[in-house]
C-alpha cells in the first residue's frame, strides 16, 4: 500500500505542472507582504474606518495591529478563495489527466483493485493539498513572523474587534490550518469526482472552480427563505469557517479569555459538513469508476 | 495442452452497438494465439474484457482456470499486456516508468532487476532518459518490458507492431517467438495484419462484427494445398471457357467480375504458369495468395467471397 502511494506521489511530484502552484502561492504572499510593508498603515486606516466614529485609535495601536499575525490573516482570508483552483489542477487531473495519457488503461491491467486505485489517487491529492497547504503556511504565517514581527492580534468582527493576545495566536493557526485542510480536501473530492467521468483534466477543473464560484456567490447571498433551508448545506457555506477559530469569548468587563473560542459548536457543525460532502463525492467516484468501462 | 483462457458466449453491447456477440473460443498454453480481425471486428474490445478494463454484457470468461471476474487480482498477478498504444508516463524516465508498473504488479524490484529488463528490450542506455525523448519504437520496446517485468504466464498484445517501421515491426516478432519458444509464456495476440500472424502464430481465430469466422492451428488454416491463384486476363470469358474445357477445369473455382479464381497446392503454380502460356491465354495478372489470406482480404474489404475460404 505504502509503495504504491509513493508511486502516486512520484506521478505528482515529477510533474513540472505540480510546481505552479507552490509558485503562485510563493508570489501572491511575497506580493502581499510587500504591500503591506510599504503601505500597511493605509490598509489598517481602511480596516478600523468603520470603526473610527465610534473608537479613536491611537497610532501606537494602529503600528502594533500591523503585526505578522494580522498580515497572515489577511493572506489567508485572500489566498483561501484562490487555493480551491490550485487544489482542481491536481485532484481534477488525477483519473482524467491518466484516461488522456493513456495509462488508465495499463494501469487497470495491473493488480490493483479499482477501489484501491482510486482511494490511492485521492490520498495523493489529499498529501498534495496539505504540502501545499504548509507550504503557505511557512510563507505566509511564519513568513509574515519575521518581517513583521509579532504582537496582540485585532480581528474585525461585524460586531466589533476581538483583541487575542500574542501567546494566544499560534495555536489557533495550527486549527485554522488544519480546518483549511479539511476544507480544500472537499474541494479535492469534488474535482476528483469530476475527474472519474472525463478524459481530459481540462473539464473537471474547470466544472469544480465553476461549482465552487456559483456555489460561493450563493453562499454570499442573503435571502431569509434561502438563508434558512440551502445556504447552511452549501459546502462552501463552511469552507469559510476556519475564521471561527480567531473569534474569542471575552468577559463581562470586555477582556478576551485566553484559549476561547466564541462559537465552536458552529465550527464542529461545518466540519462534520465538509467531512459529509468528502465521504459523499469520493463515495460516489468509486460508484462509477467500479461501474466504468475503460475505453481511453 | 491445457487451455489457459476460456471464453464462453462472450457478448458486449455498447447501447444499440453488439461489439462481440457470443463469442467462444480456448486458448492452449504455451501457444502463440492470433486474434484477428479488421478494424472495429470487436478485437479491443474482447481484450479489454480479458484484462477487466471493460465488463462483459454476458457470458464467461475464466483465465488459468478460474473466472475472472472472482478472481481478478489473482489472475492479473500473471497477466502481461500491451493495449493498443505504449502510453507511458512521458515526463519520467524509462527506469522510473518500469518501477511504477512493476511495483503495481506487485513485484519488489531492484535496480539490477530494473536494469537487465531495460537491457533485455535494448534500452540500457537510455534508462535514465525521459519517455518523451523515445521513439515509437523504443516505446514500444518499454511497453513490452513493463508488460514483462513482473514474469507473468499470459502476454496478452492487442495491436503490438501499430506505428512500427519494419525493423520494429521484425523486432517485436522476434520477441514474441522468444517468449513462446524459449520461455514458453503463453502469448495472445491481436492484430489485423494476417501475413504477420502467419509468422508467428501456432493458431488463431479471425473474427467480424464481433462473431467467430474462422479457428484453427496454423498448420490447418495455411494448408497450401488451398492456395488460390486470380488470374486476369485481356478476355476472361474466353479464358474461362478454355480452362473449363481443360485439364484443369479440376482447380477451377469460379468466375468473378474481374477475375478468374483457381484453387490448387502451392507446388502446381510453376506447371500451372506453363500451361497457361501454352493455351495462349492473353494474362494481364497473376496472383497467387493462400485461401485464408482471400478470405481475410474480402473481410477487410467487405467483398462477399467467404465461400471462396469455406470450401
Amino acid at each position: 500500500m505504502w509503495s504504491l502511494l509513493n508511486i502516486e506521489l512520484l506521478k505528482i511530484f515529477r510533474r513540472p505542472r505540480t510546481y505552479i502552484a507552490f509558485g503562485a502561492i510563493a508570489a501572491i504572499v511575497f506580493l502581499v507582504q510587500l504591500a503591506l510593508k510599504f503601505d500597511g498603515k493605509s490598509y489598517v486606516d481602511l480596516l478600523l474606518g468603520n470603526l473610527n466614529g465610534s473608537f479613536e485609535f491611537p497610532d501606537e495601536f494602529k503600528h502594533k495591529l500591523l503585526n505578522g499575525y494580522l498580515i497572515c490573516f489577511i493572506i489567508l482570508t485572500a489566498l483561501l478563495i484562490q487555493m480551491p483552483l490550485l487544489v482542481a489542477l491536481i485532484a481534477g487531473d488525477s483519473i482524467a489527466g491518466e484516461a488522456n495519457m493513456g495509462t488508465l488503461r495499463l494501469s487497470l491491467t495491473k493488480p490493483v483493485s479499482r477501489t484501491e486505485y482510486l482511494m490511492l489517487k485521492f490520498l495523493a491529492s489529499v498529501i498534495y493539498t496539505i504540502i501545499l497547504l504548509t507550504w503557505m503556511a511557512l510563507l505566509a504565517l511564519f513568513g509574515s513572523m519575521l518581517i513583521f514581527g509579532t504582537n496582540d492580534m485585532v480581528v474585525l468582527r461585524s460586531t466589533g474587534i476581538d483583541q487575542i493576545p500574542a501567546s494566544d495566536v499560534l495555536w489557533r493557526y495550527l486549527a485554522a490550518f488544519g480546518y483549511a485542510a479539511v476544507a480544500l480536501t472537499t474541494v479535492a473530492a469534488l474535482a476528483f469526482l469530476l475527474s472519474v467521468f472525463a478524459e481530459n483534466s481540462i473539464g473537471p477543473i474547470i466544472a469544480t472552480m465553476s461549482i465552487v464560484v456559483v456555489f460561493t456567490i450563493l453562499s454570499e447571498m442573503n435571502i431569509s427563505f434561502y438563508d434558512d433551508t440551502i445556504k447552511p448545506w452549501l459546502f462552501t457555506t463552511h469552507m469559510v469557517a476556519w475564521k471561527g477559530f480567531f473569534y474569542v469569548k471575552a468577559t463581562e468587563d470586555g477582556v478576551t479569555i485566553p484559549g476561547s473560542i466564541a462559537n465552536l459548536p458552529a465550527i464542529l457543525k461545518s466540519l462534520v459538513i465538509l467531512f459529509g460532502y468528502i465521504a459523499t463525492f469520493v463515495f460516489a467516484a468509486v460508484w462509477v469508476f467500479r461501474k466504468k468501462d475503460i475505453l481511453s | 495442452m491445457s487451455a489457459i483462457i476460456q471464453v464462453k458466449n462472450l457478448v458486449k453491447d455498447f447501447r444499440e452497438i453488439k461489439a462481440v456477440d457470443d463469442l467462444s473460443f480456448e486458448v492452449p498454453e504455451g501457444l502463440v494465439y492470433g486474434f484477428l480481425g479488421q478494424n472495429g471486428a470487436g478485437k479491443s474490445t474482447t481484450i479489454r474484457m480479458l484484462l477487466t478494463l471493460v465488463k462483459p454484457t454476458d457470458g464467461e470468461i475464466r483465465i488459468f482456470g478460474a473466472d475472472l471476474k472472482k478472481n481478478r487480482k489473482e489472475i492479473l498477478r500473471h497477466v502481461g499486456a500491451i493495449i493498443e498504444r505504449p502510453d507511458l508516463y512521458k515526463y519520467l524516465s524509462g527506469i522510473e516508468n518500469l518501477r511504477i508498473f512493476a511495483t503495481m504488479s506487485g513485484v519488489r524490484v531492484t535496480k539490477k532487476k530494473l536494469m537487465d529488463e531495460l537491457d533485455r528490450v535494448g534500452l540500457a542506455d537510455r534508462a535514465s532518459s525521459k519517455v518523451k525523448t523515445y521513439s515509437q519504437g523504443m516505446k514500444q520496446r518499454l511497453g513490452i518490458a513493463t508488460a514483462l517485468i513482473h514474469d507473468p504466464k499470459l502476454i496478452i498484445l492487442d495491436e503490438p507492431t501499430n506505428g512500427l517501421d519494419p525493423l520494429g515491426i521484425a523486432d517485436i516478432r522476434n520477441l514474441i517467438l522468444h517468449l513462446s519458444k524459449d520461455l514458453h509464456k503463453t502469448v495472445f495476440i491481436s492484430s489485423h495484419l494476417l501475413s504477420e500472424m502467419e509468422l508467428i502464430a501456432d493458431a488463431m481465430l479471425i473474427i467480424d462484427k464481433g462473431k467467430k469466422v474462422v479457428e484453427g492451428n496454423a498448420h490447418e488454416l495455411f494448408d497450401p494445398a488451398k492456395t488460390m491463384v486470380q488470374l486476369k486476363t485481356t478476355d476472361d470469358a474466353a479464358a474461362y471457357g478454355k480452362l473449363e474445357t481443360s485439364e484443369l477445369k479440376n482447380v477451377l473455382h469460379e468466375k468473378r467480375n474481374d477475375s478468374i479464381i483457381l484453387k490448387l497446392h502451392r507446388d502446381e503454380i510453376p506447371a500451372l504458369i506453363k500451361k497457361l502460356v501454352q493455351m495462349d491465354i492473353g494474362l494481364i495478372s497473376f496472383d497467387s495468395r493462400h485461401s485464408l489470406e482471400d478470405y481475410f482480404f474480402s473481410l477487410t474489404t467487405g467483398q462477399q467471397h467467404v465461400e471462396s475460404f469455406k470450401h
